[in-house]
């Protein structure tokens, strides 16, 4: 619907009674107040973030390891750190299985096992992400014996296979089916019309299910609580507990130090803005793009 | 047999054909691109390898529902359904009962809804039906921009002012005036089932508004024009031409926020006071099954203590299900018959 539907006022018959005409302007100033009461808390929200972050934010924050309770400054460069790098194991482990089983629907799904793949699918876009964390810590911690950025990378990764998923199935049914059979009418056979044709037509569109997907899994704590457990120095090491900028802001808001309070500011502005950099650039991508959407 | 390490001896000159049938064939597809042998092999492979992505999706549904089992039977077996009846939660003695978990997840979110229900169906509404067409696209993006804000940041946010507001202005406001009811007593301390609730509404009005905003889309206009045609006003319209046509899947989109306030951890973990107990009153700290996973899991000593733990995890994960199944079927039953759209 491009144009907003509205009574026509200029028509001569009965006029409407006071009654009716006083609900309808009451529901309308109702809804204005709603839009008004949702949007307080999002600016109130982006604006602490930047009046209490930006001051926190230097140097030192953004190159130092976390100083000992007591001393001020330090900073989370290991939690930065960390966070790439258990956002990377979840990306190499997730995106490329995502878009796997993405194609698996778009392309061969067309039966009762896709369905039931498109199902599951759901399901585990549904599943609460603490839980998540527990099977990571059965599946990766315990078999491991300790905590690890790779538990973590488990436990985002099965968080944004679901997600993509879906888009890269939905961005691959918009693409017309008549660009498929004119490859195949020029002998091409099926994967590679798959892979280079079809994929590529809709890669804006899987590129934004793509970052979608990151842009959720950035700021997860709950899974990486019992997963990759944090840690107040720098580690590069797969199978050592591993500092995450989430874990660390969360870490600091409820402990009772001011400094700590303070960082964890700084922290959440940081993670904020990257968050909504991905978000943004995906909305760029996706107006931009070869594919605008179905609509 | 040839060895097919070495190859077949090369002939030289016009080949003649094995079987008369191929022969037909060759000259049908005289030059094809792409051998035909080599496709077909590379064809299997690559479906093989799609299929396997797929599957992979499967197991991982199979392993997550195979790893809560195993590891909560130990806990399953020592209490059996008393687990979620009982209320003390004693891990010094080994007692594990699960009801203020429950109770508090169920009131929390219960209390979510009702504050975030109203608020998102107004926003969907405005931006459908009264926005003007420039200013349609910025709302929609900036209430979408409240879901990805991340759930520890919600948390920082309510610590730091939410709360603060609670316990200065609206707890002592709600316990003068309201406090008859029994569910506004007691000392305001800010954290504590409110604060829990505001900031849950807070983060499925995004949820609840965008599923809404969908289906609203999705009733045709001849509905809108034919009750305008009556002579109804913009309100008389919105009722009876979109919100009675798209009902049931904003209350898909209303259960979906419920699934997503249900499993919510770290935000409420931070706001709701981690106390195991069960209170009338919505001042009062309580408890929800999110949150004592993420608070006990890793302290959690002895055998019985961390299966509990993970059989709440369980029973979190089959409600969880549960409602989202639902709520799909809600939304699905009003948005068949357009067409697949991208959630951007």
């Amino acid at each position: 619907m491009s144009e907003t539907l509205t009574p026509a006022t200029t028509v001569a018959s009965a006029p409407v009674s006071l009654w009716r005409r006083g609900l309808n302007n009451l529901v309308t100033g109702l809804a204005v107040g709603a839009v008004i009461l949702v949007l307080l808390p999002l600016g109130a929200i982006f604006g602490y973030l930047v009046y209490k972050g930006i001051g926190s934010i230097n140097w030192a924050f953004l190159t130092q390891t976390p100083k000992p309770v007591g001393e001020a400054g330090g900073g989370m460069a290991n939690a930065i750190a960390g966070s790439a790098l258990i956002l990377l194991i979840a990306s190499l482990m997730g995106v490329p299985i995502g878009i796997g089983a993405g194609i698996y629907l778009a392309e061969y799904g067309r039966n009762r096992l896709g369905n039931l793949v498109r199902f599951t699918a759901d399901v585990l876009n549904g599943v609460p992400s603490i839980v998540i964390g527990i099977v990571a810590y059965g599946l990766v911690v315990l078999t491991q014996g300790h905590f690890s950025a790779l538990a973590g990378g488990v436990a985002l990764a099965i968080m944004m296979i679901p997600t993509i998923t879906r888009t890269t199935e939905e961005m691959l049914l918009l693409v017309p089916h008549a660009v498929r059979e004119a490859a195949y009418g020029l002998g091409v056979s099926r994967w590679r019309t798959t892979l280079s044709i079809t994929l590529r037509t809709a890669t804006s569109g899987v590129i934004t299910g793509v970052m979608l997907a990151f842009a959720r899994v950035a700021g997860e704590t709950a899974p990486l609580l019992f997963t990759a457990f944090g840690n107040q120095f720098w580690n590069w090491k797969l199978n050592q507990p591993t500092a995450a900028l989430s874990l660390q802001i969360f870490t600091y808001a409820i402990s009772p130090f001011d400094e700590w309070h303070r960082q964890a500011w700084a922290g959440a502005l940081i993670l904020i803005v990257l968050i909504v950099a991905a978000v943004s650039a995906v909305r760029i991508a996706a107006s931009h793009g070869t594919l605008k959407g179905a609509n | 047999m040839v060895n097919r390490a070495l190859g077949a001896p090369r002939l030289t000159g016009p080949q003649p054909p094995d079987k008369p049938e191929l022969a037909v064939q060759a000259r049908a597809q005289a030059e094809p691109l792409i051998k035909a042998g080599d496709s077909h092999l590379a064809d299997g492979i690559f479906s093989v390898a799609m299929l396997g992505c797929a599957l992979c999706v499967l197991a991982l549904v199979g392993l997550i529902v195979y790893e809560l089992v195993t590891k909560s039977s130990l806990s399953w077996h020592a209490s059996g359904w008393r687990f979620f009846f009982r209320s003390e939660w004693d891990p010094v003695n080994d007692q594990f009962g699960a009801l203020p978990f429950i109770y508090g997840t169920i009131v929390s979110s219960i209390l979510a809804l009702v504050i975030a229900v109203p608020l998102a169906v107004g926003v969907a509404v405005f931006i459908t039906e009264m926005s003007p067409p420039w200013l349609r696209g910025p709302l929609a993006f900036t209430t979408e921009l409240l879901a990805a804000i991340p759930s520890v940041i919600y948390g920082l946010w309510a610590i730091f002012v939410l709360v603060p507001l609670l316990r200065l202005f609206v707890e002592p406001w709600l316990a003068r005036y309201l406090g008859w009811t029994g569910l506004f007593e007691g000392t305001p301390f800010g954290i504590g089932m409110l604060a829990a609730g505001v900031i849950l509404a807070i983060m499925i009005i995004p949820i609840i508004s965008s599923i809404t905003r969908e289906v609203m889309t999705a009733v045709p206009n001849h509905q809108r024009e034919a009750v305008l045609a009556l002579g109804a006003t913009r309100w008389e319209m919105i009722r009876t031409g979109v919100l009675r046509n798209a009902r049931a899947g904003i209350l898909g989109g209303i259960i979906l926020g419920l699934g997503r306030a249900l499993g919510e951890t770290m935000a409420v973990t931070m706001v709701i006071g981690n106390r195991p107990e069960i209170a009338r009153s919505l001042f009062a700290p309580g408890y929800t099954m999110a949150s004592v996973i993420a608070n006990e899991f890793t302290e959690a000593t002895g055998d019985v203590y961390l299966s509990a733990l993970v059989e709440v995890g369980l029973a979190l994960f089959i409600v969880t299900i549960i409602v989202n199944i639902l709520a799909q079927f809600l939304v699905w039953t009003v948005t068949r018959g357009t067409p697949a759209r991208a959630n951007v």
